[in-house]
């Protein structure tokens, strides 16, 4: 049968603003970068990547709108990620 | 309303749960090319430094802006096969296929000014430079070229999606397909997010 559940509709004004809000980020990446901050500019370019995608997960890809199962799935893949770069950086700075 | 083939089986939560799952094997397949990334950086950082130089950062940045862009506009596509606005998804499919190959028109020149300059993996220039810039340029061709593989297979997917739309086989009741293709498209550009910093923006 059909699917007769209604899914949320996202208007395009959200979209919008939200892409505005991506491409003034990518803007403040790439100017934070061209001025020298040293061991800084790593971190505060990554953040902003951060912060980028999960506008991207959170409004685009909809996990804001969609069952919390999938946020949480999201979030489990993202620690074991993060868990395995730790270990990993454990493993080369203690050669 | 009913479908074009109301009568066989049609799960939109189980078919998005399946993209889902193939998202994360795709996360953690770039993931641990990242994870090699930040090792080689870790331990060859002037090199890696120096060699990101050699990167146009304002080509890193239009593509940057262009992905974001086709993002945006599959996710609009998205909207419109729901409001039943099969025309405005069309158009927002088209503009989408238009920005994935702006993306790869450009990255063809990239690619094309580095191997002039004898920039390529096991080139004879490069081979002369050190290991850690041989380690950046391995890694640069590897990550954004897999990455461009995947903007190719996504201009087929965008492809054959339209082609759907525009047959009515997908419909404002019946498009989880456009949605799957939509978040596909989202997790290359959250790629390219990451891309973009790393290889473009270090110094």
């Amino acid at each position: 049968m059909v699917e007769t559940k209604k899914h949320k509709i996202v208007s395009y004004k959200t979209y919008g603003i939200i892409l505005i809000a991506l491409i003034i980020l990518t803007f403040i990446s790439v100017f934070v970068t061209r001025i020298d901050l040293s061991n800084l500019s790593i971190v505060v370019a990554l953040s902003i990547a951060g912060i980028k995608s999960l506008l991207v997960f959170s409004f685009f890809m909809h996990l804001l709108y969609d069952k919390k199962m999938y946020s949480l799935m999201v979030a489990g893949v993202l620690l074991v990620m993060t868990l395995v770069l730790i270990v990993t950086f454990l493993d080369y700075s203690y050669l | 309303m009913e479908g074009n083939n109301s009568n066989d089986h049609y799960d939109h939560e189980g078919s998005k749960m399946g993209m889902w799952l193939f998202i994360f094997t795709e996360l953690l397949f770039f993931g641990g090319l990242f994870f090699v990334y930040a090792i080689s950086r870790y331990k060859n950082e002037t090199a890696f430094a120096l060699a990101a130089e050699e990167l146009n950062v304002t080509t890193g940045a239009i593509n940057t802006i262009i992905l974001l862009i086709s993002s945006a506009t599959i996710a609009m596509a998205v909207s419109a096969i729901q409001l039943k606005k099969k025309n405005i998804t069309l158009i927002f499919l088209a503009i989408t296929l238009i920005l994935a190959v702006v993306f790869l028109v450009n990255k063809y020149f990239e690619w094309g000014a580095k191997i002039e300059h004898g920039i390529y993996p096991g080139s004879e220039i490069l081979q002369q430079l050190g290991y850690g810039e041989i380690l950046y340029f391995g890694l640069y061709f590897a990550m954004t070229g897999l990455h461009a593989l995947h903007i190719i297979v996504g201009i087929v997917i965008i492809l054959i999606i339209s082609v759907k739309v525009y047959n009515e086989k997908i419909h404002a009741e019946r498009f989880v397909q456009l949605e799957n293709t939509g978040l596909y498209w989202h997790l290359v550009d959250i790629i390219w997010i990451f891309l973009f910093p790393l290889f473009y923006l270090i110094v």
